[in-house]
């Protein structure tokens, strides 16, 4: 081991901003990270252990003790679950022998749940040592378990086990007329590189990762720091649940959006740039590696582009943690630490990446730009609405015939897009993921817009079969799992979510408990640090506004409960003592 | 005028709580001319009564703490969740990351020293629960009373604010520890 960790500390040169990467190979390696390869790496980078333990801790793809030789995680999205996922879990614990978080007595697989892997258009779906698994059934995780069983290599598995289709149904204004490679650069250059940053505020263009902000505006603000070094960044965390839109952007479309990126580094002057790929799209990487040489041998990437600019781009991979797509944390992760939000201001534009100015933006964002250089700004402006010009990509799954990536001008209308993806009997749609917003079937005269209907491209179905309190139950859990667990108000308060919501679905619920569960929400959503604490009060927020009745009917007609079964709390003193007096027993509530 | 009837107890906590309250000194005097203890440390009285006030320090780890809990619900008109232990678990809550078999296993089995080892069982002994919960996971508590343990001004605050009629608040320099 202490070779192969020289070996990977010296490939990495020794960077603490690479730690992730050095990680990544230990646990693909060793299936945890040993103390003792914390103890190496800690003399070899020079930085102290508990900052690496500190790492390790923080992000779900490192653990600390041996998981299996086959790591396998299986997407605890709401969209799985739509597709049968507590059965299948039921059926793989069986198959398999071995329960939900554990680790096979051979050491051969473990077992967990993970957060949404971005495969909700074709799953259930899950990993295997980081690598995609779609259309997960009865009869593939037999299969599966016979592979493990005779400890067949991965490459060695079936091909369509790891296949992941595009799914492209309705292409737009931007996916219907791709760029010719170079084109977006040789345009721009051409026209003046201040002049297509004109264009592009003159698209309207805002960015499409959620909240918004006016892109040529954050370019600009960058451009203008009175400092010599900046980087560009693209957040390919893609993290919310519902969301998979960026996995076909850089599956099919990459060129496109590298050329957006390196379009950004002309007009604010940067020499490097970074792709923050989610860990979960580990199976894009070698694809976008020759995207890259690709470009780097066109001369559209590397030094001396166009004659005018040095720019090139690395990828870097996450390691399984929400709060990564947050901007500020995602920069965090870059430089090789814990995803934690820092306090913004500054923003990213002025301090980001090594404290020098870095302009973030989402992987739509950059492949939209580049093809506003191309045709410029009142091309994509001419469609939209007046506060949020051009299209967005969708990607659309849950109750629908026909999920995958669907691209609508803003201002379309749900009704619209519904009868377009084949969704029938529908009961309420979820826009823009947990984070977003519930909608019921009374509003689908709403419109796609940032002044409306806003989304990063999550758009989830819900026909009449489903219950909404499952629903909120399963994206308020969500959140309580990828809290980073910096503030207080988000750490506990998505916990205290999470258990106040399961007490009242459970039904342990009385009287003050739907009162309660509103007032911690309000609580966790104006008193947490960043936007994941922020929004993580929406599930609730958003169904309980529409359904009070729902919530109310769960409730119990006394005035209280505990949330927890008490007598059962005492089954193992019970056992241990050897009692079953009456005094050995309590009673849920106090009726007597 | 009736005086206030006030009952505490410790269920899962230090009494820290308690010796805080004594901390009062000589604005007990003022105190006692407007309440009275009912079931108390202070006062012995073995069950409670009608009272209007309740004051729980500690958390709940055992059967018996339940039922004190109960009967402290039953008859207080309000009741408080006095402390860290009581709001959170606290300290004895530590416990609740370590297996109750395993907790209980090293304490009467195979810990060091244990001599004729065997796990208590007798119908006086009250049973422990799994984990150490806060006290308003097991019955509807009125108000919350922070710090480890509160300061007697924190408790004048609370009852002065009550006694006068007035919804009780702490001000920021009561609850603000660092
Ligand atoms: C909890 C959280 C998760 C986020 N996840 C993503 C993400 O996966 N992808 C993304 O582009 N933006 C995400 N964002 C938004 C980013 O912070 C940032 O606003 C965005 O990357 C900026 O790019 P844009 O202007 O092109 O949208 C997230 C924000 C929060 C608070
Ligand atoms: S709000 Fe949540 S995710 Fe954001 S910093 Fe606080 S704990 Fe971390
Ligand atoms: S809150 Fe502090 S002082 Fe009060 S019982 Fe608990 S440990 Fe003791």
């Amino acid at each position: 081991m202490q070779q192969f960790i020289q070996n990977l500390a010296e490939k990495n040169q020794h960077q603490v901003t690479h730690l992730l990467e050095i990680l990544r190979e230990i646990q693909a390696r060793y299936h945890h990270i040993p103390a003792d390869a914390i103890e190496q790496l800690a003399l070899l980078l020079k930085i102290p252990r508990t900052q690496i333990i500190s790492v390790v801790e923080f992000y779900s793809f490192f653990t600390d003790s041996p998981r299996g030789q086959y790591e396998l995680l299986i997407s605890d999205s709401i969209t799985d679950h739509m597709l049968g996922k507590k059965n299948l879990m039921e059926y793989i614990v069986s198959k398999l022998k071995v329960g939900v978080g554990g680790v096979r007595s051979d050491g051969l697989v473990s077992l967990d749940n993970t957060s949404c892997s971005g495969m909700c258009d074709q799953g259930p779906a899950g990993l295997v040592n980081g690598h995609a698994l779609t259309h997960l059934d009865r009869s593939r995780i037999d299969t599966i378990a016979e592979l493990i069983n005779q400890q067949i290599p991965l490459a060695d598995w079936p091909a369509e086990f790891f296949q992941v289709d595009d799914n492209i149904h309705k292409p737009g204004l931007l996916l219907s007329q791709g760029i010719v490679h170079g084109q977006a650069l040789k345009k721009a250059m051409a026209r003046g590189l201040k002049a297509t940053l004109q264009e592009i505020d003159q698209s309207g263009l805002r960015g499409r990762g959620g909240a918004g902000f006016k892109t040529a505006m954050k370019w600009q603000f960058c451009s203008e720091e009175a400092e010599n070094e900046r980087y560009v960044v693209c957040n390919a965390d893609e993290g919310e649940p519902g969301t998979f839109k960026d996995r076909v952007l850089l599956n099919s479309y990459a060129h496109q959006v590298f050329e957006g990126m390196t379009l950004c580094a002309a007009i604010i002057g940067a020499k490097q740039g970074f792709l923050y790929l989610r860990g979960e799209y580990l199976h894009l990487v070698d694809k976008l590696q020759s995207v890259l040489d690709e470009r780097r041998q066109f001369g559209l990437l590397g030094n001396n582009i166009l004659d005018r600019l040095d720019f090139d781009i690395e990828i870097r991979l996450g390691a399984g943690a929400y709060i990564c797509g947050e901007e500020s944390a995602l920069i965090e992760s870059l430089e090789g630490k814990a995803g934690i939000p820092r306090n913004r201001p500054p923003y990213p534009v002025s301090q980001g990446y090594l404290g020098k100015p870095t302009v973030v933006n989402n992987v739509e964002t950059f492949y939209a730009a580049a093809a506003i250089a191309v045709n410029g700004g009142d091309w994509f402006a001419s469609v939209g609405t007046a506060k949020s010009k051009g299209s967005k990509i969708l990607s659309i799954c849950g109750d629908c015939a026909r999920p995958g990536i669907y691209e609508y001008p803003f201002g379309t209308t749900m009704q619209k897009i519904l009868t377009d993806c084949g969704a029938e009997d529908v009961l309420g749609l979820q826009i823009g993921g947990p984070s977003g917003t519930f909608i019921s079937n009374q509003e689908f005269d709403r419109k796609l817009a940032f002044e409306d209907l806003a989304t990063g491209g999550s758009f989830i179905v819900f026909n009449n079969s489903r219950n909404i309190l499952d629903i909120a139950h399963n994206f308020t859990h969500f959140f309580a799992h990828e809290s980073c667990g910096f503030c207080t108000p988000c750490r506990v308060g998505t916990s205290l979510l999470r258990q106040q919501l399961d007490k009242i679905v459970d039904g342990h619920g009385s009287a003050g408990d739907v009162v309660a569960l509103e007032e911690l929400c309000q609580l966790v959503k104006t008193h947490s640090h960043c936007g994941l604490g922020q929004t993580a009060a929406n599930p609730v927020l958003t169904t309980l506004e529409r359904y009070p009745e729902l919530y109310q009917s769960q409730l119990k007609l006394i005035s209280y409960e505990p949330g927890f079964d008490l007598d059962a709390a005492l089954e193992t003193a019970r056992r241990m003592a050897n009692r079953d007096d009456a005094g050995a027993h309590l009673a849920q509530t106090d009726a007597e | 005028m009736a005086k206030i009837r006030i009952a505490t107890t410790s269920l899962a906590g230090c009494f820290g709580c308690h010796m805080s309250f004594l901390d009062l000194d000589e604005r007990l005097v003022a105190l006692a001319d407007l309440v009275e203890f009912d079931r108390s440390p202070i006062t012995d009285i073995e069950h409670c009564t009608n009272c209007d006030i309740g004051l729980i320090e500690g958390g709940v780890c055992n059967s018996e703490n339940v039922h004190t809990l109960r009967e402290f619900r039953k008859n207080c008109k309000i009741l408080v969740a006095v402390g860290a232990c009581a709001i959170n678990g606290g300290l004895p809550a530590m416990r609740n990351f370590i297996p109750l078999e395993e907790c209980l296993s090293e304490a009467y089995l195979d810990g060091i020293g244990v001599e004729n080892p065997q796990i208590p069982s007798d119908p006086e002994l009250p049973l422990l629960l799994d984990k150490v919960r806060p006290i308003h996971e097991v019955v509807k508590i009125d108000y919350f009373l922070p710090g480890c343990p509160p300061s007697a001004d924190v408790f004048w605050a609370f009852l002065t604010d009550l006694l006068e009629g007035r919804e009780p608040s702490l001000s920021y320099e009561l609850v603000h520890y660092d």
